[in-house]
C-alpha cells in the first residue's frame, strides 16, 4: 500500500469513527465532542505553523478571535446570513494573519514568538477597548434565529455536530493533502535545517508567510465556527489563554502529525472539564501538563505512537 | 493653577510605578542577560512576594512596621527558594533551551497563580503601611506678581509612596556595586560574556544559574512587598508587571541592565502621565505595539548595543 493510500484509509477512519460516536455517545459527551472538533481545527491551524514549519506562536488567539468577531460582529451590526458572515469571518482571518506574517517574520526564534504574544494582546485590548460594539469581557449572543444554514438549524444537537464534523473533515483532509505536496515537504524541510531550505534555493520567507496564512486562517474558521455554533462570542477567546491552548493540544497529541492536535484537544479538553468539577483553579491541569510534556514527552501522544509503530501520516 | 499642578502630582504617581518596575524588570533582565532565557513566570514571582507579605503581616501581631519589616527580608527570601527549587526541577532539566523554556515557563506561570487561587483565594487583601503621613505638596507658580508659593493647595502625596521611590533606588544600588565590585558579581558576569570559558575557568555555571534566577524572582518579590500597602495583593496581579517588565526589558535591550532601569523610568513616568489623561486600555495596546514594533524594527532595543 502506498503512503497515499495509508494516509486516505487512516483519515477516512478517523472520520467514519467520528460519525459512529455521534450516535453512540450520551449528549453531554457528543456535545462535547462538538466542542473538540471545532478546537481540533484551532489545533489543526496551530500545527501548520508549529508542527510543520518549526515557528512557535504564542499569539493564535488573535487568528481565533479575527474569524469568531469577523462573523459575529457582521451577523450582529449587518444582518449578514451565516454564510456571508463566515466568509467575513474567513477574510478577516486572512487579512490579520497576513498583516502579523508580514510584520512577525522579521524575527526568528525567542523574539517571534514575544511579538506573536503582544500582537495579540493588542488584538484582546482592542476587543475591550471598543466595548461598545463588543460588549467586552461580557460577550454577545448570537440569537438561534441567524444561525441556521441551508435550513439547518445549528443550535440543535445533530446539525451543530455534522456541521462541526464537516469542517474538521475539509481541514483534516486539506492538512493530509497538504504535507505530502511540494509546499509541505519545503515546509518540513524549513522546520529541520532553515539554512540548509534556503541553500537550495527556496524562498523561504515566502514559505514562512505561506505557513502562517494558511495556519491563521485556519484557527480563524475555527473561532467563526465555534461563534456559529455556539452562539456566542466573547473577549476571553481573545485572552492569552486562547493562545497557549492550541499550544498545549498540539503538543500533548504530537507535533508535526495530523490527527495530534484531534488526539491532544480531546485529551485536554475533558482533562480540563473532570478537573473544573473539583476546583475552579481547573489552569493548574494545563500548567503542569505543559511542565510534564516538555521535560518528558516533547514529541506527544501521536510521536510517542509514531516511534513504536514507525508510520503515521 | 490649572494643567501644572495634576502634571506634577501624575508624574508622582509614575515614579513610584517606575521605581517598583525597575526592580522586577531588573530581575528579568539579569535572569535573560545571564542565562539567555525569557522568564514567562516572572510576574509570578512578584505576586508571591505579595501574597506572601500578606501572609506574614497577618501573622505578626504589634505595630504593622514590625510585620512589614519582617516581610521585607523574609518574602524576597522565600521567593528566591522557590524560584531557585523551580529552577532546579524544570529549568535545569530541560538544559535552558530558549523555547522550551518559554513553555515550561508557562507552565510554572499556571501552576504558581493557580495554587494561589486555592490557597489564598480569589480576594484582594491589603497591607497595611509601616507609616503613612500625609504630606501637602507646594506648587511654585510665577505669576503677575512675581514667584509666588502655594502651600497647601489640595493635592497631597504619602510618606510610604516616598519611601518607595527612595527604597527603589537604594536597592538598585547595592545591585550595582554588587555586580561590579563584588567576586560574586565578577562571577556573574563572567558568565554572562561566556559560559564556556566560565566554566573551563572552574565557575560553577549550574550553580551561577541557580543563584541569578533566585536572585531575579526576589528582585521581582521585593517590588511587590514595596507596593503591597498601596495597591492589595490578588492571584491575578501578576500580569501587569510581566507585561511592563517585558516592555522595559525590551526597549531597554534584552539583558542591559542600565538601560532597563533608564527604559523602567521611561516607562514608568509615561504609563502614570499617560493613564491621567488617556484611558489605561488605549496607553496598554499602545505599549503592546511599541514592544511588538522595537522587537521587529530594532531588536537590541533603542538603547541597547548590538551585539556581534
Amino acid at each position: 500500500m502506498s503512503q497515499a493510500t495509508r494516509s486516505v484509509l487512516l483519515h477516512s477512519f478517523v472520520i467514519a469513527l467520528l460519525v459512529v460516536m455521534f450516535f453512540v455517545l450520551p449528549e453531554y459527551h457528543s456535545g462535547n465532542l462538538a466542542r473538540i472538533l471545532v478546537l481540533a481545527v484551532f489545533a489543526m491551524g496551530y500545527n501548520v505553523l508549529f508542527g510543520y514549519t518549526g515557528l512557535l506562536s504564542l499569539g493564535h488567539a488573535l487568528f481565533f478571535a479575527s474569524g469568531m468577531y469577523g462573523l459575529g460582529l457582521s451577523i450582529q451590526f449587518m444582518q449578514a446570513s451565516p454564510m456571508l458572515a463566515m466568509i467575513i469571518g474567513l477574510i478577516t482571518a486572512v487579512v490579520v494573519s497576513c498583516v502579523i506574517g508580514f510584520l512577525a517574520l522579521r524575527t526568528t526564534g525567542v523574539a517571534f514568538m514575544i511579538v506573536t504574544l503582544m500582537f495579540a494582546q493588542a488584538g484582546f485590548l482592542t476587543v475591550l477597548f471598543f466595548g461598545k460594539y463588543t460588549r467586552g469581557d461580557e460577550g454577545f449572543v448570537i440569537q438561534r434565529a441567524q444561525r441556521s444554514m441551508f435550513g439547518f438549524d445549528l443550535s440543535q444537537p445533530f446539525p451543530r455536530y455534522f456541521a462541526a464534523l464537516v469542517l474538521f473533515s475539509i481541514c483534516l483532509f486539506l492538512i493530509a493533502w497538504l504535507v505530502h505536496s511540494r509546499f509541505g515537504k519545503t515546509l518540513v524541510a524549513i522546520r529541520e535545517n532553515e539554512q540548509r531550505a534556503r541553500m537550495l534555493g527556496y524562498d523561504v520567507q515566502r514559505h514562512k508567510l505561506v505557513a502562517v496564512i494558511i495556519s491563521g486562517t485556519m484557527s480563524g474558521a475555527a473561532g467563526a465556527a465555534y461563534a456559529l455554533l455556539f452562539g456566542y462570542a466573547g473577549a476571553s477567546f481573545a485572552a492569552v489563554q486562547y493562545s497557549i491552548l492550541p499550544l498545549l493540544y498540539v503538543l500533548l497529541g504530537g507535533a508535526g502529525t495530523t490527527i495530534g492536535p484531534l488526539i491532544g484537544t480531546v485529551f485536554m479538553f475533558y482533562l480540563i472539564d473532570i478537573s473544573s468539577e473539583y476546583t475552579e483553579a481547573y489552569m493548574l491541569i494545563a500548567g503542569l501538563v505543559l511542565i510534564l510534556l516538555t521535560l518528558f514527552a516533547p514529541h506527544g501522544i501521536a510521536g510517542l505512537v509514531r516511534k513504536k509503530l514507525v508510520w503515521l501520516p | 493653577m490649572d494643567f501644572g499642578p495634576y502634571l506634577f502630582v501624575a508624574s508622582l504617581e509614575g515614579a513610584i510605578t517606575a521605581a517598583v518596575l525597575a526592580l522586577t524588570a531588573v530581575g528579568l533582565s539579569i535572569v535573560f542577560g545571564i542565562m539567555r532565557v525569557v522568564n514567562v513566570a516572572h510576574g509570578e514571582f512578584f505576586m508571591l512576594g505579595a501574597v506572601i507579605a500578606w501572609w506574614i503581616t497577618s501573622l505578626i501581631a504589634g505595630h504593622p512596621a514590625l510585620g512589614f519589616t519582617v516581610a521585607l527580608v523574609a518574602a524576597p527570601i522565600i521567593v528566591g527558594v522557590i524560584a531557585v527549587v523551580c529552577n532546579r526541577l524544570v529549568l535545569h532539566k530541560i538544559d535552558y533551551e530558549p523555547e522550551r523554556t518559554i513553555v515550561a515557563t508557562i507552565g510554572l506561570l499556571y501552576v504558581i497563580q493557580q495554587t494561589t487561587l486555592m490557597t489564598f483565594g480569589p480576594e484582594a487583601r491589603p497591607v497595611e503601611a509601616p507609616f503613612n503621613q500625609r504630606i501637602a505638596l507646594p506648587w511654585f507658580e510665577f505669576g503677575e506678581s512675581g514667584f509666588a508659593l502655594t502651600w497647601p493647595w489640595g493635592l497631597s502625596t504619602t510618606t510610604y509612596k516616598l519611601a518607595v521611590i527612595v527604597a527603589a533606588i537604594v536597592i538598585l544600588l547595592i545591585l550595582w556595586l554588587v555586580m561590579t565590585r563584588t567576586k560574586i558579581g565578577l562571577i556573574m558576569r563572567a558568565t554572562q560574556l561566556d559560559q564556556e570559558m566560565a566554566q573551563a575557568h572552574g565557575i560553577a555555571v549550574g550553580r551561577v544559574y541557580a543563584l541569578v534566577f533566585g536572585l531575579g524572582a526576589a528582585l521581582a518579590a521585593l517590588g511587590a512587598v514595596l507596593v503591597v500597602p498601596i495597591q492589595q495583593a490578588h492571584y491575578l496581579m501578576g500580569g501587569d508587571p510581566l507585561l511592563l517588565s517585558f516592555i522595559v526589558v525590551i526597549i531597554g535591550g534584552l539583558g542591559s541592565v542600565l538601560g532597563t532601569v533608564v527604559a523602567a523610568i521611561l516607562i514608568g513616568m509615561s504609563d502614570g502621565i499617560i493613564s491621567v489623561f488617556f484611558t489605561p486600555t488605549l496607553a496598554k495596546i499602545l505599549a503592546t505595539l511599541l514592544v511588538a514594533f522595537v522587537l521587529i524594527f530594532k531588536p537590541d532595543g533603542l538603547f541597547g548595543k548590538r551585539r556581534e
